[in-house]
């Protein structure tokens, strides 16, 4: 049966994250803005602590988005500080053996803080993931691992935290094409991976974005994810770019969801100084007797919803096992557009107010837009669309 | 439960209406636009469905089945996948019985609703859009002054679809500043229905304008008795029901350009296989499916009897701007030839091109 009404518990959860969000990111979202690079460690510990608790879970599922939306309401950089398995927990759950992900997985709630960063994209690589350079050799018990990982959400606190881990990908095999493809489990403090840069940002400052630099970095040799097997002949078999790509289809719409948080924000700033100015946004008028600040905002608010309707439906559909590849590049095209355009047109609309850092609003700007690069820029996610519904291959779409 | 999967009686009903559509309506639609007429014998098929009397209850003649903003939305935008101008022919009826489904006092709802649930045809229609610029629904020039025991009526209406055929009008008229419907049988001295009108689109609809000119109407017939009706409610039902047919059109015309744009050829490849082609296609198919689920949420709300006007006029808007967009590049996407006649996207293009004007379609 078609319903938008969410259970009780997810109203509980979307209440108690907006409370964390309003009493722990908003007050200090401005701060680690600007002091860029700093580390939120009291944040990062009361963050833990709810995580434990389980009341900052983040599945990816409805009730993940839900809080997602809300808590990126608070502060999209510091949502990117929240410890857990991140996108490289996605990548083990997507492509990793039981084994593996009780091995991974199994006690990351446990301890200390921890991450888990995933790392694709390298310098000379971004959208066309299937160049990748960085290679794994393998050599007896071991896979050696060399190559430079940039951007790297995560990659820091990953790579420098006790238990926590990257999931880097590399090819085996040159020759093999997308088959060579994989992934491979580094944990945190393996000599050989280190971290050489961070990036300064046009915004989500308070997420640390870095180059991991793999200097014949040794791991375990069942430390590989999924299949260790190339198999050559057929290149055809492409089983670890599926893995790479069957990731995506969970964590687009978690992305698209952080989206549609900064873009709520921004319109509640907006409505919130509008209502203070005594100016009513009047729904159900004819559109040729609104006020052009009407009609901006009003179409705003159907940005708004047709990205988060998009984005609840790609999640819906994985939790019923349905195949939603097209459904989560649709979210993920719409909704990283939509927070561009939600958030640009608020600072327009609010003059003054909104170019200026002593409101969020211009902070919401730059946060907003990295929904539309990250997890597939707009354009790589329009083209998987295309892809689909024109059922063409890569071949055939390029 | 949030949740996007139809029931199985929806999956069922919107199954065998995609399937009339296609039997039926697609045969024919492109004879209808040019000669105006829609042939008596499609719309008697339709009737047969029961797609309006299978939400009457059982005490005025119908089927006594669940009436549903969700499932009739999805009714709407499978028949205006076959044509626009059949759709609205066909649910013609309930712009005049929804309201008094649920709004009509006793004595309406016992006359009246038998009618829809004949079996065959009867045509019925609403008056809500006058002819001047700034028409607001809210605030009508049509007036309705009480008289002793009448109502006197005088104002003007025009895009009334099926008036010279309907036996009952609901008309909408504003009394002491809110909108309320009065219902005008047939024949009534004062109501004057001009000749049939000539429109860029939905050509095979008749529709007309229509002066009241002092039109007396007995007390019992404004819509409600004397507790009125719930107008914004009505508009509602309105705007969600024509969201679902831009749905439906802009999917019949998505579907047409994307198999057009595999099948044409161009400096050797087939047009499709362009980025700037894609990338059209691409966002012509979430557009479509984000107004669709912005209209089923608006159903979903009015369904739950919640205030559904912020969702019901921003999904309107969008699927306004959404089906011309879509048509419009369906045109585009096969050029000269979208341009003629052979090829139904430009008829698409004018259908589409109404739904800002469109109003008062109150049937789901
Ligand atoms: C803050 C931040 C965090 C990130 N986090 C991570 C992370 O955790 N892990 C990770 O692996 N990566 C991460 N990335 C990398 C991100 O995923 C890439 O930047 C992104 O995929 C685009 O790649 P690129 O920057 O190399 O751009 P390019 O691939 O060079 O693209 C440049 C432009 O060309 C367009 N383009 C490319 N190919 C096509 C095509 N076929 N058709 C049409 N247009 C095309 C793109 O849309 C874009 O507009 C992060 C990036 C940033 C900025």
């Amino acid at each position: 049966m078609i319903d938008f009404e969410p259970t009780p518990e997810q109203k509980k959860a979307i209440k108690v994250a907006r409370e964390f969000a309003e009493e722990q990111l908003r007050p200090v979202g401005r701060y680690y803005d600007e002091q860029e690079h700093e580390n939120p460690q009291e944040l990062i510990e009361k963050m833990w602590e709810k995580r434990q608790e389980d009341t900052l879970a983040l599945g990816l599922d409805v009730t993940a988005a839900l809080r997602i939306e809300e808590l990126c309401w608070g502060d999209a950089g510091l949502f990117l500080c929240i410890p857990g398995p991140g996108l490289g927990g996605a990548a083990i759950f997507a492509s990793g053996t039981k084994e593996q992900l009780t091995r991974f997985l199994g006690h990351f709630n446990e301890g200390g803080p921890k991450w888990g960063a995933m790392a694709m994209t390298e310098p000379a690589c971004g959208s066309d993931t299937s160049a990748i350079a960085t290679t794994a050799v393998r050599d007896g018990d071991e896979w050696v691992l060399n190559g430079e990982k940039i951007f790297v959400t995560w990659g820091k606190r990953a790579a420098e935290n006790d238990e926590s881990l990257v999931v880097v990908w590399a090819t085996v095999d040159k020759s093999a094409g997308r088959a060579g493809m994989k992934s491979f489990v580094v944990p945190a403090g393996t000599p050989g991976m280190r971290v050489e840069k961070l990036e300064k940002k046009l915004g989500i400052r308070a997420s640390d974005t870095a180059t991991v630099i793999f200097d014949n970095c040794r791991i375990p040799f069942d430390n590989i994810l999924g299949n260790p097997e190339v198999k050559k002949l057929d290149k055809s078999q492409t089983k670890g770019f599926k893995g790479a790509m069957a990731t995506f289809d969970a964590t687009r719409p978690i992305v698209a969801a952080m989206a549609i948080g900064v873009g709520r924000a921004a319109l509640d700033f907006v409505e919130e100084a509008l209502k203070n100015e005594g100016i009513k946004i009047r729904y159900g008028t004819p559109r040729q007797k609104l006020t052009a600040l009407e009609r901006d905002v009003m179409e705003m608010e159907a940005h708004y919803k047709a990205a988060k309707l998009l984005t609840l439906r790609a999640l819906w559909m994985m939790s019923q096992f349905q195949p939603n590849n097209l459904e989560s590049s649709m979210a993920k095209a719409k909704a990283g557009l939509a927070v561009t355009k939600i958030t640009q047109k608020a600072v327009e609309i609010m003059g003054p107010l909104g170019y200026s850092r002593k409101h969020l609003l211009e902070k919401w700007m730059r946060d907003g837009k990295i929904n539309d690069i990250f997890e597939g820029t707009g354009q790589i996610n329009m083209l998987v669309t295309a892809r689909r519904v024109l059922n063409y291959s890569r071949d055939q779409l390029k | 439960m949030i949740s996007f999967s139809p029931t199985e009686e929806q999956q069922m009903i919107a199954s065998m209406v995609k399937e009339f559509a296609s039997d039926e309506m697609r045969k024919i639609y492109r004879e209808c636009d040019e000669s105006g007429e829609i042939p008596d014998s499609i719309i008697d098929t339709a009737w047969k469905m029961g797609l309006i009397s299978s939400n009457i209850p059982e005490d005025y003649g119908g089927f006594g089945g669940e009436h549903s903003a969700i499932t009739a939305s999805m009714i709407v935008e499978e028949l205006a996948w076959g044509d626009l101008s059949m759709t609205i022919h066909i649910l013609c009826p309930a712009l005049f019985s929804y309201p008094i489904l649920e709004m009509g006092t006793e004595t309406q709802r016992k006359k009246y609703l038998p009618l829809v649930c004949a079996e065959k045809y009867t045509a019925a229609t609403a008056a809500l859009i006058e002819p001047h610029f700034g028409f607001d629904p809210c605030s009508l020039l049509t007036s309705a002054r009480p008289d002793g025991n009448e109502y006197v009526i005088n104002g003007e209406k025009c895009y009334v679809p099926l008036a010279a055929e309907a036996d009952f009008l609901l008309v909408y008229a504003a009394e002491n500043g809110s909108s309320q419907g009065f219902i005008i049988e047939k024949g009534t001295k004062g109501l004057e229905i001009s000749e049939r009108e000539k429109n860029m689109g939905i050509k095979a609809l008749p529709t007309y304008e229509l002066s009241l000119k002092n039109c007396r109407v007995p007390k019992e017939n404004r819509l409600g008795g004397p507790k009125g009706c719930d107008f914004n409610r009505i508009m509602n039902c309105s705007r969600v029901a024509l969201s679902a047919m831009a749905v439906g059109v802009a999917k019949a015309a998505f579907e047409y350009s994307r198999d057009y744009a595999k099948e044409r050829i161009a400096f050797g490849e087939p047009i499709a296989s362009r980025q700037v082609i894609a990338f059209m296609l691409a966002e012509i198919a979430i557009e479509i499916d984000a107004t669709r689920l912005m209209t089923w949420e608006a159903a979903w709300k009015l369904d739950r009897k919640e205030e559904a006007t912020k969702e019901a006029s921003l999904v309107k808007a969008y699927s306004d701007d959404m089906a011309i967009m879509v048509t419009d590049r369906a045109v585009q996407i096969l050029g000269g030839h979208g341009y003629v006649r052979e090829h139904p996207v430009e008829l698409w293009l004018r259908n589409a091109r109404g739904f800002p004007t469109f109003d008062g379609m109150a049937m789901v």
